[in-house]
């Protein structure tokens, strides 16, 4: 298969002519002279390093890692793609969501052997200390990233949802400002969503699920593992746009159930925490009893319903590889709906014909470790070596209930402006879902990843994607131009 | 049997710390087996001691004391009368499906070396009873229990490579061989009624392993055998972790010593000792 010959460009569509939503870009990039493209790429360079630089205080051994590959030319998408695309998000968050309420309560798809009970109970994610219990609101998963690609004009896929902390959402931010400073004239040209609101919208679901003795007006931390993590650069960005505290473990205790956060001023009584690290490392009196990061008694406090967790704990149980294949199933059995999203096709390796099947087309297929994540543990059977292909066989003929397979997708391109030019990469985008007491919603756009080299689907950033801004714009306006006067 | 029990612990520290947390999994409760007729607790601290059920139906209960702490003592003591089942636990608190305890944690992963061994020793037998048994005497044999060989984060792993360990280690294998000839089992934590009627200086750890047709049943490999009415059960888990007697944090403070006495002894026995 040549992924060249069969992908989809968002700019130039199936047929070459250029896609309604990019008609105004493409027209503007035939007019700009590349020398223009080359000094804006260096001044996002400039301004991102400029950036970078601010994070280096914090860890400045890292602060290399954290300069993520920009590219200067925004991914479009039209209100009416992005409304079904809402709707989808929207429905699957909250299938998502009603699926923990029902594992961690009475378990009917369990019992309606709609998915089996072992994938649930083994599941290294699913947390037994949960079970039997409400959480605030009955709400599980606050925020989600829900990994989107799509390969032609119509349909937009779910490759992974991501329910536990997911990240990025900074570079969204970041994007987006670093974009309207470059590219005042393409803003004036194009009607683009805002995505500004996005911490307020945070903000107000967090608040939303607060206990109620907080009287609508709750303290709210951000809780981080440190700097050394991967992602503190975000935490303290959210922390700082939320403008609440950004904490450590070390800086919250327990007592009697009530989370505390030392403050100069003494104890503060603590209602929400966005906590933005592993269930494992949250509580040492009940989960790995050598975490130094969490806050011992946390989840005394959290059962006693005197303060909420987002997300919720164990609610890693409905993202992982293997409960992926059935969220089509997952999203009729609670809402009585299609799927508005489609699934992938998966092969379950853990069943035996699928797994005769993909192990013999290894050289096709896309192999991922049920309980991986960053591209990490991942083959992809076209791009990949003679012994790394055998070495995957090993694998999954000693744990096939690890892997999940699927086809390679003609992931859909978009342009980006590289030194030699403008040139179509592969790219996926994660918009972030928000759900709350007060509903479900979802900012216009989300983080798009691209894989910078040519032919590459990898578009983590872990292994050198990068990522760009992602409008939504009126289709009102775009439909404008071609309807003219005759 | 009516057997007594006593079990003090004391933490001790060189350099008080500001505050302490524990979770205290010491109170048994009744199933078809055993009968509890009577338990308390203590704790020598001002404290609000707090009475839940954990995930697992363990009771649980939880305290914070403020510091400066210079040492914190909790004593349980009580009289449980205890039935022969022949190792079967029926009647006790179930709060999942035993397909749970199919999960692997860290301290019961198999490792290639205890695979091979729980299938060599199985292979011949038929049934699930029969190859735990296989499992139970094997392990019994070739284990040598050593006090000193092991610490309360040692993996199944780790024991099996030095075949050494107290009744934590030999109950973690038994659990990791008998979920991986696909039999769910957990941990089991309390008390052990010996010959001597000396003062112990630890509760007693065993596992229970999941036969179809029979329900759960108790296998104690430290011992070598299955227990009958010389057991108390107290709390059940995937492993030691979530069925620890006491599991505690504290901040600020070091130098934490730890005091164990535990006293088992055949209620009669026990009040003439008095």
């Amino acid at each position: 298969m040549d992924s060249r010959i069969t992908q989809f460009d968002e700019l130039a569509g199936a047929d070459g002519r250029t896609r309604a939503p990019y008609r105004k870009l493409s027209q503007w990039l035939a007019e700009t002279p590349p020398e223009l493209l080359a000094s804006r790429r260096e001044q996002a360079e400039l301004l991102f390093r400029r950036i970078g630089i601010t994070f280096a205080v914090y860890g400045a051994q890292e602060a290399t890692e954290r300069l993520i590959p920009f590219d200067i030319l925004p991914r479009i998408l039209a209100r009416s793609e992005w409304t079904t695309l809402e709707k989808g998000l929207i429905q699957r968050v909250t299938a998502l969501n009603a699926f923990l309420a029902d594992i961690y309560g009475a378990g009917e798809i369990l019992r309606a052997g709609i998915v089996p009970a072992d994938l649930v109970y083994r599941n290294p994610a699913y947390c037994p200390d949960m079970a039997g219990r409400r959480v605030p609101y009955d709400i599980y998963v606050h925020i989600a990233g829900v990994d989107i690609v799509r390969t032609d004009d119509q349909g937009f896929f779910v490759l992974e949802d991501n329910a536990r902390t997911p990240s990025g959402v900074s570079y969204m931010l970041e994007n987006r400002e670093v974009m309207m400073r470059l590219f005042p004239e393409l803003f004036a040209l194009h009607r683009v969503a805002p995505i500004e609101n996005y911490p307020d919208e945070l903000l107000a679901t967090l608040r939303s699920v607060a206990p109620p003795r907080a009287n609508g007006d709750p303290t709210i931390v951000l809780m981080t593992p440190g700097q050394y993590n991967s992602a503190f650069y975000e935490h303290s960005f959210l922390a700082d746009k939320l403008g609440v505290e950004l904490v450590e473990g070390r800086d919250l205790f327990v007592r009697d159930d009530v989370v505390y956060m030392r403050t100069t001023e003494g104890p503060r009584r603590v209602d929400v925490i966005y906590r933005r690290i592993d269930d494992d490392f949250l509580d040492p009196l009940c989960f790995r009893p050598d975490s130094a990061l969490g806050v011992a008694g946390l989840m005394g406090a959290y059962h006693a319903g005197n303060v909420t967790l987002a997300n919720a704990v164990g609610a890693g149980a409905a993202d992982d590889k293997a409960m992926y294949t059935y969220m089509p199933d997952i999203i009729r059995f609670y809402l009585g709906e299609a799927p508005l999203l489609q699934n992938v096709p998966t092969f379950r390796c853990r069943e035996t014909e699928a797994l005769t099947y993909v192990l013999d087309h290894l050289d096709e297929l896309v192999v991922k470790e049920v309980n991986g994540s960053g591209g990490y543990g991942m083959l992809v059977g076209p791009h990949a070596a003679k012994a790394q292909i055998e070495e995957f066989r090993a694998k999954l003929k000693a744990h096939p209930e690890n892997f999940i397979a699927q086809p390679t997708l003609a992931l859909s391109t978009c342009p980006i402006a590289m030194a030699t030019g403008v040139a179509p990469r592969h790219v996926d985008l994660r918009p972030f879902v928000l759900q709350g007491a007060n509903g479900a919603r979802v900012v216009p756009g989300g983080l798009t990843r691209v894989a910078m080299t040519e032919k590459s689907l990898v578009v983590n950033s872990s292994q050198g994607g990068g990522t760009k801004d992602t409008w939504v714009i009126d289709d009102a306006w775009v439909a404008e131009e071609p309807m003219g006067q005759a | 049997m009516r057997i007594r029990i006593r079990h003090e612990t004391t933490y001790r520290y060189a350099e008080p710390p500001r505050m302490a947390v524990q979770h205290l999994r010491l109170s048994p409760r009744n199933h078809d087996g055993q009968h509890v007729v009577d338990w308390r607790i203590d704790v020598d601290r001002d404290c609000r001691l707090v009475q839940s059920e954990d995930a697992f139906g363990n009771t649980l209960h939880r305290f914070s004391v403020d510091g400066p702490i210079e040492s914190i003592s909790t004593v349980v003591e009580g009289e449980v009368t205890t039935f022969d089942m022949t190792g079967v636990v029926a009647g006790a608190v179930e709060r999942f499906p035993p397909i749970l305890y199919m999960r692997e944690t860290p301290l019961t992963t198999p490792s290639a070396a205890i695979g091979d061994f729980a299938r060599e020793t199985t292979s011949k037998e038929s049934g699930t009873l029969a190859k735990l048994h296989a499992l139970l005497g094997a392990i019994h044999e070739s284990l040598t229990f050593d006090a000193a060989a092991t610490h309360s984060a040692t993996t199944a792993a780790e024991c099996f490579e030095h075949r050494k360990g107290v009744c934590q280690d030999f109950s973690h294998l038994f659990i990791a061989c008998a979920r991986g000839i696909g039999a769910p089992a957990r941990y089991v934590s309390g008390y052990f009624l010996g010959s001597d009627g000396e003062d112990q200086v630890a509760g007693h750890a065993w596992a229970e392993a999941y036969v179809e047709d029979l329900g759960w049943v108790a296998f104690d490999p430290t011992h070598g055998v299955a227990p009958q009415e010389h057991h108390v059960r107290v709390a059940v888990a995937l492993d030691y972790l979530g069925a620890a007697p006491i599991r505690g944090a504290h901040s600020g403070g070091a130098g934490e010593t730890l005091d164990v006495k535990v006293r088992v002894a055949q209620a009669a026995a026990f009040s003439q000792s008095q």
